[in-house]
């Protein structure tokens, strides 16, 4: 048995209101190939993040063992001298600096004066042939493809004389051909230079065809470590692991009283709006009815939020094609506002990003999606504004003293009931919620899922995106699944399990080609 | 006790400035043995920082919609001089016409920098450098490079002397030159008291918060008193300046706008946060396009009172003016990220900066450490209100100057 190159050993990782990992023990031995794998947010980034020193030393508990020594990174410099190199799944080059000027970006070659061009153009032509990336090392970053520029990181890391490579979903965003190769690559490291590489990924088969050892993290845990290479782990194994928790009464009862079609979305298709051959959201129809709670499970990137907040006004996206109908009757909507005057509601998944002015009061925030119902010939009045704060703030239980507060100072869950009660104050019938409850406690979970349930009861349709297919199956009537922009199954409650949807997603999603 | 605090703590920044105002007054006023509050140099103050408030005011709502700013706004102010020297003195067309017309011209310059600023999206720190090097460029071309002067009576009175004393005469044993100036002064406090006293009577029956009879009260009569004092003082001139009118029109409508108006609360959510606003369904686009429209208007209402003053119209007028108003907005606590900031602290800033000016002057304090002064004033208020802002002052501090005695005990 190989020695162990890395030992990770009872991790534990707080943010502010979350436990991100909770004593993960991870064993990695030279000369292998392991995969982490899990759903979204079981931690797999975040432990990856404390490796590599993104998270420096104290800001968690347990120890990092790496080539028999305890180490105590605080930077990612740290780990890079000791042959520790992480690619993110976005990957980080400079779109306008050339293919050798990325590779020794921060690691320069540097000659008496300044940096040695000859010798940086050489080492980058060395490393890329290693990589098999035949390009001229002058050349832009941005004028080659995704699946070239995660070679050049790949030679990146070359160039620091890896000996542990991490790679965050790296094919994530590449072709079949790309990612075989990838693949292929990475075999070839580990049986002529013995590299060790710990994978994170979604891709089952392309998991099944590389890893030597498979990691399944869930919730912040290590659940289990199969070993590949003893015995071929099936995938319905693994998706067991990765699904298979305890459902507890985390979900308020709703009675359903579903109505009529009341939204109707039809062959919508959006493509990126810088990138614009790049289509995010292919050809998608669905429907919501009155007082039905449905649900969009999908991976990260499936695109569910372009899908929304296209629908929202086109908010998003360029070439923008297909109908949305509400009550039957075909709306041309333009901007955020023509949607809001047709009674949807976006609430983004990103509410400090793209949902809130943070420098504001509560009581602005709340109004600020349709002042015109606290205000006459475009003055407001004061008064009424308050009122309706005040009323939010009661009806949501925002926890704060008075509705004059900074939403800045306000917790994660206080401001998502802030969030909640500014679309709610714009008296919307459609509802589109994304990721109501990232990143909240378990608490205030509870009381938004209450608050959906009320919404429903109100004869308003709710469509629900969420990374956490628990709280999919607690809260939806019925649940559309997206695969790299496709519908690909449509299931009602009831009928669905985690195990379906996850299946369905990886059937859907096949990467490579491996066999 | 925590509402108290906490309404201090909201109103602190003003505050602070408000006090930091008064410090700078006294200081001066001391230091100049008097002369800086001498009726003719407060008369004179106002005339020479008028053109300073109605640029900071416009620049004030650039600036909140994500701290962009104008560079243009001097140039503007030159090339609408330009223009209406040469519609009144050259031309002789009635100055009424002309001003209209000068007001026009600002607001097409207006939408030729907000076209490429908010439809373009083109930064505006270039657009206006260009608008900055084009309009000085074609205030030279209509002038050809000449001063023209003097304007007609009609057209100076509008924003230059005083308010006559049409109420009359001398009172018998008061040595007041113009009585008017102080009644104008009484009525403005009397509508102060009134108004406080209304906006108290007004949250007690809707059940909101309010301060004591007594706290009213006080907060009224300093406040009158200070405006009745400083009518008094110009009484002993020659009277209230006549650009006080639309100096006071100017403050009173954009203190309106940005605190009561849907328009006013939009410009704030833009700065704040432009993504959330524009999925708020506010039309970003358009109020960044009509921040610099009604900044080139109100450059070109400041470019009529500064030839007005000057009374003519010179090639290099406005020279820097566009500096002088950012500064009086940083000073008054606006962020440069946008989304805070408001009339009164811009009003409060540009006095500070007025003050420093004209008491500098007085001492006879040269124009190059003047400058050096101005420019300390101006990174010395901003980074007051960073540190105190992101609350790293003491960390940063501490590891700064902790380093230091580490190393020190060490050794």
């Amino acid at each position: 048995m190989a020695d162990a190159l890395l030992e990770m050993r009872n991790i534990t990782k707080t943010f502010p209101g979350v436990l991100a990992l909770s004593n993960v023990n991870l064993r990695v031995e030279e000369g292998e190939i392991h995969a982490i794998v899990g759903e979204n947010g079981a931690g797999k980034s975040t432990l990856m993040n404390v490796l590599s020193g993104v998270y420096p030393y104290g800001s968690y508990s347990g120890d990092i063992i790496y080539d028999g020594q305890v180490c105590q990174f605080m930077n990612i410099r740290d780990s890079e001298r000791l042959g520790i190199v992480i690619i993110h799944q976005e990957l980080a080059l400079v779109p306008y600096l050339s293919i050798g000027e990325n590779m020794f970006l921060g690691n320069e070659q540097r000659g008496p004066l300044g940096i040695n061009w000859d010798q940086t153009y050489q080492n980058a032509q060395k490393h890329m042939e290693e990589v098999g990336l035949y390009e001229n090392p002058r050349t832009l970053i941005k004028d080659i493809g995704v699946g070239k520029q995660q070679l050049v990181e790949i030679a990146k890391a070359l160039a620091k004389n890896v000996r542990l490579l991490i790679l965050d979903e790296p094919t994530s965003s590449l072709n079949d051909e790309d990612s075989r190769n990838l693949l292929n690559l990475l075999l070839k490291f580990r049986k002529e230079r013995g590299i060790t590489s710990i994978m994170i990924s979604h891709k089952l088969n392309e998991i099944a065809y590389v890893a030597d050892k498979i990691t399944i993290l869930r919730d912040g845990a290590t659940i289990e470590t199969l070993d590949n290479r003893a015995d071929a782990v099936s995938e319905p194994r693994i998706i067991r692991g990765m699904v298979g928790r305890e459902m507890v009464d985390r979900f308020p009862r709703r009675v359903p009283n579903i109505g009529e079609k009341l939204l109707e979305v039809e062959n919508w298709t959006v493509y990126h709006p810088l990138f614009t051959e790049r289509r995010l959201v292919d050809n998608v129809s669905i429907n919501v009815r009155r007082g039905e709670v449905v649900g969009i499970a999908g991976l990260i990137g499936a695109g569910r939020t372009e899908l929304c907040q296209s629908v929202f006004g086109k908010a998003y996206g360029t070439k923008i094609s297909g109908t949305v109908k509400k009550d039957g009757q075909v709306l041309e909507m333009n901007s955020a506002a023509d949607a809001i005057a047709h009674g949807f509601a976006y609430i983004t998944e990103d509410r400090k990003g793209d949902g809130l002015v943070l420098a504001e009061s509560i009581k602005h925030n709340i109004t600020l999606s349709r002042l015109s119902l606290v205000s006459a010939r475009g003055v407001i009045d004061k008064d009424q504004e308050q009122q309706a704060a005040e009323n939010y703030k009661q009806q949501l239980n925002i926890r704060t003293p008075d509705v004059e507060q900074q939403v800045g100072n306000l917790s994660g869950g206080n401001q998502q009931k802030v969030l909640l009660g500014k679309w709610m104050f714009s008296k919307p019938d459609i509802m589109m919620l994304d990721e109501p409850t990232r990143g909240i406690d378990v608490g205030a979970k509870y009381e938004i899922y209450s608050i959906i349930n009320d919404l429903v009861s109100e004869g308003k349709a709710v469509l629900m995106i969420s990374s956490e297919l628990p709280e999919l199956l607690g809260m939806c009537d019925r649940i559309y699944i997206m695969v790299e922009g496709r519908i690909v199954g449509e299931m009602p409650r009831g009928e669905v399990t985690q195990e379906l949807i996850m299946d369905r997603i990886m059937q859907a999603s096949k990467g490579a080609q491996t066999a | 006790m925590s509402k108290i605090k906490n309404a201090f703590s909201k109103n602190l920044k003003q505050f602070v400035m408000l006090i930091t105002l008064v410090v700078i007054i006294i200081f001066f006023q001391v230091l100049t043995r008097g002369i800086l509050l001498k009726p003719m140099n407060v008369f004179n103050l106002i005339n020479q920082n008028a053109y300073v408030v109605l640029l900071a005011v416009g620049m004030l709502i650039c600036i909140l919609t994500g701290g962009n700013i104008d560079l243009s706004v001097g140039s503007v102010v030159a090339f609408v001089g330009a223009c209406a020297g040469t519609f009144m003195i050259t031309w002789k067309w009635d100055p009424y016409l002309s001003v209209v017309l000068c007001l026009l011209i600002g607001i097409l310059i207006g939408i030729w920098h907000g076209f490429w600023i908010a439809y373009v999206r083109i930064p505006s720190f270039i657009v206006t450098l260009s608008g900055q090097l084009v309009f000085r460029g074609l205030t030279l071309i209509v002038l050809q490079g000449l001063t023209i002067a003097p304007f007609p009576a009609r057209f100076t009175s509008l924003s230059t002397g005083a308010i006559g004393n049409f109420l009359g005469g001398l009172l018998p044993g008061v040595p007041l030159r113009n009585i008017t100036s102080l009644i104008i002064g009484l009525v403005i406090a009397a509508g102060v008291i009134v108004l406080q006293l209304k906006k108290r009577a007004d949250r007690k029956r809707k059940g909101y918060s309010y301060d004591s009879l007594a706290a009213t009260l006080t907060r009224a009569a300093v406040i009158s008193a200070a405006i009745i004092y400083f009518f008094y003082i110009l009484a002993n001139y020659s009277g209230a300046p006549v650009v006080l009118i639309t100096v006071g029109i100017v403050l009173i409508v954009y203190s309106y706008l940005t605190s009561k108006t849907v328009l006013g609360r939009h410009v704030y959510a833009v700065g704040g946060n432009e993504k959330a606003a524009r999925l708020s369904g506010v039309k970003t686009d358009k109020i960044k396009f009509l921040a610099y429209v009604n900044m080139s208007f109100l450059a070109a209402v400041a470019g009529l009172v500064f030839a007005a003053r000057l009374n003519s119209s010179s090639p290099q007028a406005g020279t820097g003016f566009e500096l002088d108003a950012i500064g009086a907005c940083f000073i008054g606590g606006a962020s440069a990220y946008g989304g805070i900031g408001t009339v009164g602290g811009t009003l409060i800033g540009a006095l500070i900066m007025g003050v420093l000016n004209n008491g500098m002057s007085i001492m006879g304090v040269s124009i190059d450490v003047q400058q050096v002064v101005k420019g300390l004033v101006l990174l010395t208020a901003v980074a007051f209100d960073v540190i105190s802002k992101q609350k790293i002052s003491l960390g940063f501090f501490s590891r700064l100057f902790g380093r230091f005695f580490h190393r020190k005990q060490a050794v």
